[in-house]
């Protein structure tokens, strides 16, 4: 596979080490009351869709930068490529 | 027999070659199968089930049949094809699967037991006794199936890989290959012309037919001439593209040596591409396809197009005498090639009654072959004719065309399914395609040259007009344009067995008994019966399989469906997948910067991840590990040692934020370090179990050095990144790897602070006070040389690791043995590091196993809950903090001499040995030099509470069963007082 | 009809007329007491342990495709029960067991040849992990044995022992492992149920649940609205797909595997053996081909296929331990799609929809389980109790922290 990626153009998916369902930029905070319940659902439970998937890849071999891309499951085309920085930041993450 | 004229062979050289023990003589441009029917050999293998007398089918890689083992040695290469070996002098070749020889094969008596042989038979017997199996029935299986064998020696020959780019891809040389090679490479787009003949040219060099009033392969050479001269074109030849990967990257195999009797120097035998392409052209051509009838596999027997290719190609013609059967135009070619190379036709025979008249051979219109005769070649056939008599004809040799199927493989790679096309009785391409991939030409069902040669410029012109690269229109040559006319005809109807899968000797009555029983589906089919599942995955067979299905389910081949077809296109040698990551180049080898001194010093050497590191220094006279192991032990905890501790992961945390970040990348609180100090840190994995353990060492408000396991140090930087850059986005806080960076060492023992004296520069006070322990400082040495302290201790000894850039290791190595000298310091290794940790009772990668939390691992109340760290909250869940969680603990035998197994068990003395009794395992096991004791640590239930118990460590596996005391896993010094002096 | 060497000679004798279909092909009946989704090795052990041991009657097992076409039929063979964890190895052990005697029970040869499976030592660490486990199978009664570098020298003489990156050191045996016939297994069990009373229903795709009050009632098919007392979900590789249909997200992603299988040699290689410094394990099989595998192309996928990187993978692997396979050619490479559970372990419970019962997450280890899997399953549907050894497949073992984590690697699939 290709990931084009946002500064650096096409690269090959080998540069890249795959985590898993982009949602895990979205952690709940561990002191909330109740957390326990977010925490399972954000650790442990996926959509696994069949179709588009927003997916986080890391730039391993390349500038080390984690990536959003939207990459179809089932025929594997992927449709746009983000720095996951900027896809967090667009989420309400901060600091 | 060889012709006296034409073919594409060099008459004026001759080789020599050898096969199933005879000498024969070929010409450079034959293959094995053209030199062998040149010889009059048909007879070149014997099938897998049945072991039936074989000879070539086809002309090409879809060859199911003339499979021998070329070369021998760590070069024999089983179930090659004949019919693609390029000839060369001396070559060697075996025929397989054939015993005591090919002409007189004793397992041939599997062809008198058929009747019990069908398909499926298996399934339905060998069942008792269940023992027999393993020791009678199948070691007879496995000994009579297989094809080829190899010797299990190791390849000899060196394999490359490689990458490549270009705008358009064809794949295929034939003339819509080259037609439309000739319309890109003339526009200046980046081209590979990929084919996996030695010559290019496909079909072009097989027929006779004029393009532009030259002969076809004159056509074809010419183009490949002015493609030679272009420099945005590569021209691949002996190159098979094998398959179609995920956004237009495929796989292609270049035989570099094949060719040749051994590669030259300093060449691969293959290299594989991986080709990243923009537009891919498929320009595969088609694949001719037999008709069943009953034994029509005998040698002599053959495709038409094959039959053609050989007389033309190669002036080879396999009988002196030889008859077509077809059922469509394509096969009158063969009749007329053969005429006017001079080779006696005595028939032709076409089921369609209203055929067309051929000129110089007697047409037998509206009739079958209905049999054949001749047990080791072909000596007749039997037809039956339209008024329904039948008529015997001698012959050496008989062409078959069922008609042509468009070679779908590679657009079937990306789960494409074929279409069938009525007008040419054919599955043509459909579906999902790879992407960017058209096709052009035959492979697409445009079966006349002519349109393959306009196929081939549109097509190539439409991909790079996509691409924004303007092509001009070539003049079309001159060919034959000829409508394709065909009338479906599968199989000849009978009692006897007629073959659809030739290899696997698969026939229609398989096929019969498939339905009969259920296994209708196509891909049912294929499993029951292996149909397709030979080395050509079916291009000659699974067409023939599924019409007969059809016909049998009353169903159109349409609605019957098809298999898939999968990479690799032709089968792929292992080696060249591989390449050059073999033997002790399977993976890179990293090195410590103290590598090259350690071997001086004789050091043994283990693998730690992708490192080697030093695991002992043997002394003379030492005659077992242990002892040197011991001495290291001793002589550290005594004066001082030192140990390479590179390897250990090292990450810089700048930024305002740094404390911040590490306060929640740690389950421990990290905020208020003090700078120039040092401090342990566990992280969690986000579902609470312990990732990985080391220090955070702060050098300025606004700096850490964290240290990682050897183990994880790639996983834990990723971590970091992934944090910083997903979690906490605007966090001021920079990461970088410094693993390589630094040259680390551990320096361990009472008189390890006498020695760093002699090396930190006098300006840094590294006394008691000044430099207490979990003190950390950025320091020069040896007159100015950057440095990093820390005072940490993994031996529990008095300790420092010290860094320095790593182009000083090396120098710091040597400097610290010759200002040790008077300390006798003695470098330790992995083993000596071992066993002072497990003495200690400090994690290390047995214990930090991904199984194990902080509570088993003594650390429970490190995880802070006054702040939200990485795996904090589901570390509280009730199943990882249950009260009789698993302990750290320390296990001591109670005979001292008796080694404790790490891997054993700990089970109640007296206990049964079944699972309900299981309390824990240890996990790290040693001597201790320093008590004169086995010890050993690992998890027990409830272990903080079971202190003084005694239990049994049990290892059923290794026969040892052990009676341990439960102890504290601080064996030596509990209270760090060394640590501390 | 039973099969036997008899019926085999007497049919070879009469021409083959009396063989019948190994299954029926039947409409679907309007309701069942239990209806079975997915008629992979799984869904037909349920159904014929649930007919044949559990006296279960009017059972349906729903296929969308045909029968077998999943990954029992797409899988590396292998079987064996050298697990770690207590949690898995009573189940593994009980389907090696299962497997043992399966041919004479379905009355089907699948080929069960138990011709022993090896996983190879690299380093210390490796062995004292593998001690434990071996330790351990051999506490819930299974076989273990641990082999020297001489003793491996003598039975597989053509390893890389001399120029090796990662050398070898040893070995973990269980001799009881072997392959089986995978096609055969979904065959023969498809043919016992059938031969119970099972009506198998191919070409039949499940489009939704039908859902009231909590309750189950069926599952809407392309064939129309089928009632069902009980429904049973084993779709491995589809489960989320499947079960989003329910309205659940499970703690799984699918995940393709790739499979290599080479062309046919004469006998090399006697048993299955794992390389234990890379991602490579082959055997080779009755026919002579050598199968083999390796890791899973890492990214959540749904297609049955796979890329370059990991078939180079695998043949560095292949080449590393046994160098002389070079002129060994690769024939066919497919893909199969992965139930990865978050911890590596598999999903044998309830749902909290009464009546809609679930059985996935099997990784890529789901072929071993198919005998144990069927039986358990089969058990929870009949009794509405799990298995005795399949109590800790539960799905709250996530939110609670009971898991099953063989390798220690966490939430993250694709690293199990």
């Amino acid at each position: 596979m290709i990931i084009n990626h946002p500064l650096l153009g096409p690269c090959d998916a080998q540069e890249f080490v795959y985590k898993g369902d982009a949602s895990l930029i979205d952690r709940p905070d561990g002191m909330a009351d109740g957390t326990d319940a977010a925490f399972y659902d954000y650790a442990y439970l996926r959509d696994n869709p069949a179709g588009e998937h927003r997916e986080l890849w890391y730039h391993e071999q390349g500038d080390r930068s984690w990536l959003v891309v939207t990459r179809n499951t089932v025929t594997h085309e992927i449709t746009s490529v983000e720095l996951a920085r900027d896809v967090a930041r667009s989420m309400g993450r901060s600091r | 027999m060889r012709l006296r004229t034409g073919g594409q062979i060099d008459r004026d050289t001759t080789i020599s070659f050898r096969f199933d023990g005879q000498y024969y003589k070929g010409h450079p441009g034959d293959t094995l199968a053209s030199a062998l029917l040149a010889n009059g050999v048909r007879l070149m293998g014997r099938s897998f089930k049945y072991h039936r007398p074989r000879g070539v089918l086809t002309a090409g890689s879809d060859e199911p049949n003339a499979l021998v083992e070329l070369r021998s040695g760590g070069r024999q290469e089983p179930n090659t094809r004949a019919t693609v070996i390029e000839l060369f002098d001396g070559l060697r070749a075996e025929p397989q699967n054939a015993w005591p020889s090919l002409k007189f094969d004793a397992l041939a008596i599997n062809d008198r037991l058929s009747p019990f042989l069908t398909a499926g038979f298996y399934y339905k017997t060998f069942m008792w006794p269940a023992a027999f199996w393993e020791k009678l029935y199948e070691p007879i299986i496995r000994r009579a199936a297989g094809l080829g064998s190899i010797t299990t020696k190791p390849d000899p020959d060196a394999y490359d890989k490689g990458f490549l780019h270009c705008d358009l891809l064809i794949i295929g040389a034939g003339p819509s290959g080259l037609m439309a090679a000739l319309t890109a490479g003339r526009a200046g787009a980046r081209v590979i012309l990929a084919d996996e003949d030695f010559r290019m040219g496909g079909r072009l060099n097989a027929e006779t037919f004029a393009i532009s009033d030259m002969a076809g392969s004159a056509w074809a050479a010419q183009a490949v001439a002015e493609l030679t001269t272009l420099s945005n074109v590569r021209l691949m030849p002996r190159t098979t593209v094998f398959g179609a990967f995920d956004h237009g990257i495929y796989g292609a195999v270049e035989r570099v040596s094949d060719h040749l009797p051994t590669p030259q120097d300093g060449k691969p035998r293959q290299t594989l591409w991986r080709i990243y392409t923009k537009r891919t052209l498929l320009c595969a051509g088609a694949l001719e396809r037999p008709i069943a009838f009953a034994n029509n596999d005998r040698p002599g027997i053959m495709t038409a197009s094959a039959l053609r290719a050989y007389v033309n190609r190669w002036a080879a013609s396999p009988a002196e005498t030889v008859a077509v059967f077809t059922n469509n135009d394509d096969g009158h070619r063969t009749a007329a090639d053969l005429i006017a190379k001079g080779v006696k036709v005595v028939a032709l025979i076409d089921t369609r009654a209203d055929a067309p008249k051929p000129a110089g051979t007697e047409l037998i219109a509206g009739a079958q072959v209905i049999d054949t005769s001749g047990r080791l070649g072909l000596a007749g056939i039997t037809v039956k004719l339209a008024n329904g008599q039948t008529r015997k004809l001698a012959v050496g040799a008989l062409g078959v065309s069922g008609g042509w199927n468009p070679n779908v493989a590679m657009t079937c790679h990306q789960r494409g399914r074929p279409a069938w096309d009525d007008s040419i009785a054919a599955f043509i391409p459909a579906g999902d395609l790879p992407q960017g991939m058209t096709i052009a030409g035959a492979a697409e069902g445009q079966f006349s040259t002519h349109a393959a040669l306009a196929g081939g410029a549109t097509k190539a012109a439409q991909a790079l007009n996509d691409l924004g690269i303007t092509t001009t229109k070539p003049d079309l040559p001159q060919a034959e344009d000829a409508p394709t006319k065909i009338t479906p005809f599968w199989h000849v109807r009978g009692d006897k067995r007629a073959w659809l899968d030739f290899q696997n000797d698969v026939t229609v009555k398989d096929v019969k008994l498939a339905h009969q029983e259920g296994f209708r589906s196509v891909e049912h089919l294929k499993r029951y019966t292996t149909l397709g599942m030979a080395t050509d995955q079916g291009k000659t067979s699974n067409m023939g399989g599924l019409a007969v299905m059809a016909e049998l389910t009353g169903q159109t081949i349409a609605q019957t469906g098809t298999t898939m077809f999968r990479p690799p296109y032709t089968p792929v040698a292992m080696g060249v997948l591989a390449g050059r990551s073999t033997g002790t180049d399977f993976r890179p080898t990293r090195l410590t910067p103290s590598h090259h001194w350690a071997k001086e010093q004789g050091a043994v050497f283990v693998e730690v991840g992708m490192w080697l590191r030093a695991q002992w220094f043997p002394r003379p006279g030492e005659k077992t590990w242990r002892e040197s192991v011991d001495r290291e032990v001793r002589a550290t905890r005594n004066s001082v040692g030192v140990c390479d501790v590179t390897t250990l992961g090292k990450i810089d945390v700048q930024g305002v934020d740094a404390a911040e970040f590490l306060n929640r990348i740690y389950c421990n609180a990290f905020a208020k370090l003090p700078v120039g100090r040092v401090r342990y840190g566990l992280m969690l994995r986000e579902d609470g179990i312990a990732y990985d353990d080391g220090t955070a060492a702060r050098l300025a408000e606004d700096h850490f050095v964290v240290t990682t396991t050897t183990a994880n140090a790639v996983a834990v930087y990723r971590h970091m990144e992934f944090a910083r850059q997903c979690l906490w986005p605007d966090m001021d806080v920079q990461l970088i790897s410094t693993t390589e960076a630094w040259a680390q060492y551990a320096i361990a023992g009472p008189n390890a602070r006498k020695l760093l004296q002699k090396i930190v520069d006098p300006a840094f006070d590294i006394s008691n006070d000044a430099f207490p322990f979990m003190a950390c400082a950025e320091i020069t040495v040896c007159n100015g040389c950057p440095a990093r302290l820390f005072r940490i201790s993994f031996s529990g000894e008095l300790a420092y690791e010290l860094a320095v850039p790593t182009r000083y290791g090396d120098a710091l190595i040597r400097r610290i043995m010759a200002e040790g000298a008077e300390f006798d310091v003695t470098p330790y290794g992995t083993e000596a590091l071992g066993v002072m940790r497990i003495e200690k009772g400090h994690a290390a990668g047995n214990e930090l196993n991904g199984q194990t939390t902080a509570l088993n691992l003594g650390m429970g109340r490190m995880v802070s809950d006054k702040k939200d760290s990485i795996g904090a909250v589901l570390s509280r869940r009730e199943g990882l903090t249950m009260p009789d969680a698993l302990r750290l603990v320390g296990f001591r035998p109670k005979n001292p001499q008796t080694r404790i197994p790490a891997g054993a068990h700990l089970l109640e003395k007296g206990a049964a040995m079944v699972v309900a009794n299981d309390l824990g395992y240890v996990t790290s096991a040693c001597y201790s030099p320093t008590l004169e004791s086995y010890i050993a640590i690992g998890f027990l239930k409830n272990g903080q509470a079971r202190m003084g118990e005694t239990l049994r460590a049990a290892s059923p596996l290794t026969g040892e069963d052990v009676e341990i005391e439960i102890v504290s896993a601080h064996f030596v010094d509990p209270e760090g007082e060394r640590l501390r002096a | 009809m039973r099969y036997s060497g008899f019926r085999v000679l007497k049919e070879a004798l009469t021409g083959h007329k009396g063989w019948t279909p190994a299954w029926r092909d039947p409409d679907p009946q309007p309701h069942y007491d239990i209806v079975i989704v997915g008629g992979g090795g799984h869904g037909l052990a349920t159904a014929y342990y649930l007919a044949k041991e559990f006296r279960q009657h009017r059972i349906a097992v729903i296929e969308k495709g045909w029968i077998g076409g999943g990954n029992v039929g797409r899988n590396t063979t292998i079987i064996r029960s050298n697990y770690l964890l207590d949690g898995n190895e009573p189940f593994y052990e009980f389907s090696l067991k299962l497997w043992e005697g399966l041919e004479q029970d379905f009355n089907y040869n699948a080929m069960v040849s138990q011709r022993g499976i090896l996983n190879l030592i690299h380093t210390d660490a490796q062995r004292d992990a593998f001690i434990r486990r071996g330790n351990g199978m051999i506490l819930n009664g299974a076989d273990a044995e641990l082999l020297s570098v001489a003793q491996l020298k003598r039975e597989y003489p053509f390893l890389n022992y001399d120029n090796a990156r990662f050398p070898i050191k040893g070995g973990l045996a269980q001799r009881r492992g072997g392959t089986v016939r995978h096609d055969a297994v979904a065959w023969g069990y498809a043919r016992g149920a059938d031969s119970r009373g099972v009506d198998i229903i191919q070409n039949c795709e499940v489009t939704g649940f039908r859902i009231e009050n909590g309750k189950c009632l069926g599952v809407e098919t392309s064939r129309g609205f089928i009632g069902a007392g009980k429904v049973g979900v084993a779709v491995a590789g589809s489960s989320s797909r499947v079960m989003a249909k329910a309205g659940m997200r499970l703690p799984i992603e699918s995940h393709a595997l790739q499979a290599f299988v080479s062309e046919g040699l004469k006998p090399v290689l006697p048993g299955v053996i794992t390389f234990g410094a890379g991602h490579f394990y082959c055997s080779q099989s009755d026919k002579g081909g050598l199968v083999f595998g390796g890791d899973i192309d890492g990214y959540n996928s749904y297609a049955q296929r796979g890329n370059l990187p990991v078939i180079e993978d695998v043949a560095e692997g292949g080449m590393a331990l046994f160098p002389g396979l070079g002129r060994v050619r690769l024939l066919r490479i497919w893909g199969g799609i992965m139930d990865m559970s978050m911890d590596g372990s598999p999903i044998i419970d309830r749902t909290h929809i009464d009546g809609l019962y679930f059985n996935g997450g099997w990784c890529y280890g789901g072929f071993k389980a198919t005998p144990a899997s069927g039986w358990c399953f089969a058990h929870l549907l009949a009794t509405d109790t799990p298995h005795k050894t399949a109590t800790a497949y539960r799905f709250d073992r996530f939110e609670r922290g009971y898991l099953i984590d063989e390798k220690g690697m966490g939430a993250q699939p694709n690293l199990h």
